[in-house]
């Protein structure tokens, strides 16, 4: 019972307008995720008649099976097995109380100093460096935050550092088109670090709120591209001493174990700050965030729940949470 | 590489099991759980692992494996036969038309490489059939994803027939059939919108361009990386499509790829490509026993052979067969074999393709730079004839004089020259069938008795194909 009054308490807050659009959006973009993750869970609980160990390779299985990550999964149902022994919970309803309180908890501890704002300079120009493999939505993403930047009132630079993947810079451009911004940007194949330098030297004497750098997707175990990245990051820091204010791994919410080697090898370059976590609105799960917010501890800050300009939504873990548990809060408080 | 972290784990789940005589039942319990959070962690769907781990034990614990007298062999084979099972049984050839053209459509997610692959397929098909291809633009909502595939069908010498983005994709594909007709295109490869499979109105657009294109092949081309959504994906996209085949992309990066397990047994749609680099060339077919060879950490010997064999110059082959029997291997046959191994595909790709060297801890931090071939050849090349043909020559001055000519420091130089001294004792003792020295070479030496029976079996293959050569030569000569 303690554990409803502590989802209550951290729900609480936003229960009388709790269907505000907002929260409408999330809940729409995490149907599906939420009833793979929770139809399961409540399919594992009606199969289980005691609890016993093949429930708890069942339920290791299942998290791994929902992305979690494996050491994430090994974690939870050791200690599922623990509190399952310490509170005597026989029945499966009881258990089923006793596992939600755990993820709820889990979720709460790895994200207690987290932080899921992006952050600005305090004077002169802010740069956002955008990183990621491969197809996992960097443009894009740009395009849309380009756009409500944009709409908050700052002025906005786009840097067209993708050289390398056809008509990468077009695609760059159009959204600079769609969103009225200007876009630096060299012709194909040319030097990205050299681009980079220009964008930073245009955003200092255009006096430019907001940069956003866009580079060519690679996959992480390139370590020659790796290193262009690097470079990248150190044109940055030598002409912005303070910039980039946020290095930005854009990650696609499908992919599966292969999001944390990702961000691991990522990180060691370019010393990822935050994540968006794109494509969200298709993805079967959410437990992908679980993973790399307990072995990263690299926050999450923005979303992409679909395709539209507006689909770009700063990242608010407890909303999350309650879109992802919501029908299993729900069913054990029935009885 | 793909599979590696897989093949690990099932070598480390094995590793026990080679060192005793006799497999017990809680001994296929352990190695039955790695194999099944092995297959999990790789990203095997759920379902995919329950069944195939089943399977396995069922038949692991048959009387016949347990009074074997290498239970661990027959374990892999068990495993290994069931993978490739799982997998489909034999590479699937693309589909042709009886009529041209041809039709292939690229389905897919956003992001997953569909308009990269278009343009490596429209490359695959010009190479292997001399195909005049015709390319469809029919992705008119990203932004750009037209100029790309006009970029990408201009470096591979393609046509696109593209309508802008303000016309229906119905209406492009209509009319970019009628134009192939005039042309007498034999191929025509639709490019569309990525979107996701529970989109309603764009799946219909795509029902509808199917009804209109009528088309041979239906390609789903999913990203290698993806998680369990993948069946998911594959299953959305083949209820509403009846896809022909798929084709997994970003197999070049670290992921475990069991989205190539899964997907095959959940739609029972062959995987027919793998898309392997950002080169236009770096796709390649998809061969199941191989990569069931490659998880189980045998190395990919047949594709390192087959792609051996297809760069191999005979003639070449020949001469340096020749010098390495008079034990007078040069500079010269060392530049040669650099550009064999070269055009092979990028050194660490190769090198993993070797039994027993895909999970030697040494590989994680081994990285060979692309362009150390080049440099190397850039120092042959600044000696004079004579020193290429005599190593011996090479004292410090000439070090010197060859290190300014290449710009490279003077240790690189040295470096190389001991590369060469030990390629040519190599070179010799492979000759005489004795691979002591190779094992030294290799770090720790090829551990396993898999690994050993893999690596006989090459230098088998490659003894057979010097006889081969030899009394071709023979022939030749009389």
């Amino acid at each position: 019972m303690g554990l409803f009054d502590r989802i209550k308490q951290a729900f609480g807050g936003s229960s009388p307008e709790a269907e505000t659009p907002a929260v409408e959006k999330y809940d729409a973009g995490l149907e599906k995720s939420r009833s793979t993750f929770g139809e399961r869970l409540n399919t594992l609980f009606a199969n289980f008649r005691t609890v016993d160990e093949d429930f708890f390779d069942d339920l290791e299985e299942m998290l791994i099976g929902a992305d979690v990550g494996y050491e994430t999964a090994v974690r939870l149902s050791d200690e599922l097995r623990e509190s399952v022994k310490l509170h005597n919970a026989k029945k499966p309803e009881d258990v089923a109380r006793v596992i939600v309180g755990k993820l709820v908890d889990l979720y709460g501890e790895a994200g207690a100093q987290e932080d899921n704002t992006l952050h600005y300079a305090t004077s002169g120009p802010t740069v956002f460096l955008f990183v990621g493999v491969n197809g996992a939505g960097k443009t894009t993403t740009i395009g849309k935050l380009a756009h409500q930047l944009q709409a908050e009132g700052k002025s906005v630079l786009l840097a067209a550092a993708d050289t390398f993947r056809a008509a990468a810079i077009e695609q760059l451009q159009e959204w600079g088109r769609r969103d009225n911004v200007p876009v630096v940007a060299t012709q194909a194949g040319g030097d990205p670090a050299a681009v980079v330098y220009d964008a930073v030297q245009r955003a200092k004497a255009d006096q430019v709120d907001v940069l956003l750098v866009d580079t060519a997707g690679r996959l992480q175990n390139k370590v020659n591209l790796m290193k262009e990245l690097d470079k990248i990051k150190r044109v940055i820091v030598r002409e912005l001493p303070d910039a980039p204010q946020e290095v930005l791994l854009v990650l696609d919410a499908t992919t599966g174990q292969n999001a944390l080697s990702q961000a691991k090898e990522f990180n060691q370059t370019t010393s990822i700050s935050g994540i968006v976590l794109t494509k969200l609105d298709g993805s079967g799960k959410g437990g992908i965030v679980l993973a790399i917010r307990n072995e990263l501890h690299v926050p999450v800050k923005l979303v992409g729940l679909g395709e539209g300009m507006d689909d770009l939504q700063a990242f608010d873990p407890n909303k999350f949470v309650y879109g992802l548990f919501k029908g299993l809060i729900d069913v054990p408080a029935d009885d | 590489m793909a599979f590696e972290g897989l093949s690990e784990r099932l070598q480390k789940a094995f590793a026990g099991l080679r060192r005793k005589g006799k497999v017990t039942e809680a001994d296929v319990r352990d190695t039955m759980r790695e194999i099944r959070l092995a297959l999990l962690e790789a990203d095997v769907n759920f379902g995919v692992v329950k069944d195939f781990v089943k399977s396995v034990r069922d038949k692991a614990l048959g009387a016949e494996v347990l009074e074997s007298l290498t239970p661990g062999q027959q374990i892999i084979k068990i495993v290994n036969d069931e993978l490739v099972a799982t997998m489909g049984e034999a590479a699937v050839p693309l589909n042709k038309s009886p009529h041209i053209p041809t039709i292939i459509m690229m389905v897919g997610l956003q992001g997953a490489g569909k308009t990269t692959t278009v343009g490596k397929l429209s490359k695959y098909l010009i190479e292997t059939q001399k195909a005049r291809p015709l390319l469809i633009a029919a992705d008119v909502y990203r932004p750009a994803a037209i100029d790309q595939l006009q970029v990408v069908g201009q470096s591979v010498g393609v046509p696109v027939f593209e309508m802008g983005t303000d016309t229906d994709p119905r209406e492009i594909v209509r009319q970019g059939l009628a134009q192939a007709d005039l042309q007498h295109n034999d191929y025509v490869i639709i490019d569309t919108a990525g979107r996701l499979q529970i989109d309603e109105k764009l799946m219909t657009e795509l029902t509808d361009i199917k009804a209109i294109a009528q088309p041979t092949e239906i390609l789903l081309v999913v990203d290698s990386m993806t998680g369990q959504a993948a069946t998911d994906v594959a299953k959305g996209f083949n209820d509403q499509l009846d896809l022909t085949g798929v084709v997994l992309t970003k197999l070049d990066g670290d992921t475990r790829g069991g989205a190539a397990l899964s997907i095959r047994k959940v739609t029972g749609k062959p995987i027919k490509f793998i898309g392997q680099g950002e080169k236009m060339d770096a796709l390649d077919v998809f061969y199941p026993d191989r990569m069931a060879n490659r998880i189980l950490g045998m190395g990919d010997m047949l594709t390192l052979i087959d792609k051996a064999q297809k760069n191999f110059d005979e003639k070449q082959a020949m001469e340096v067969a020749e010098k390495i029997k008079e034990n007078s291997f040069d500079f010269n046959d060392f530049l040669d074999q650099m550009d064999q191994v070269s055009s092979m595909g990028s050194f660490d790709e190769i090198m993993k393709m070797i039994p027993g060297l895909a999970n030697n801890p040494a590989m994680k931090n081994f990285h060979v730079d692309p362009k150390d071939i080049a440099h190397q050849k850039a120092i042959v090349y600044s000696m004079t004839p004579a020193e290429r043909e005599d190593p011996d020559l090479l004292n410090p001055s000439r070090r010197r004089r060859i290190a300014a000519g290449a710009g490279r420091p003077i240790v690189e130089v040295n470096r190389m020259i001991k590369q060469f001294n030990q390629s040519k004792q190599m070179m010799s003792q492979m000759y005489k069938g004795n691979f002591a020295g190779m094992e030294g070479m290799m770090g720790g030496g090829i551990q396993g008795r898999l690994g050993k029976m893999a690596m006989n079996n090459m230098i088998r293959k490659q003894k057979k194909n010097k006889k081969k050569r030899l009394k071709n030569v023979k022939r030749f000569k009389s």
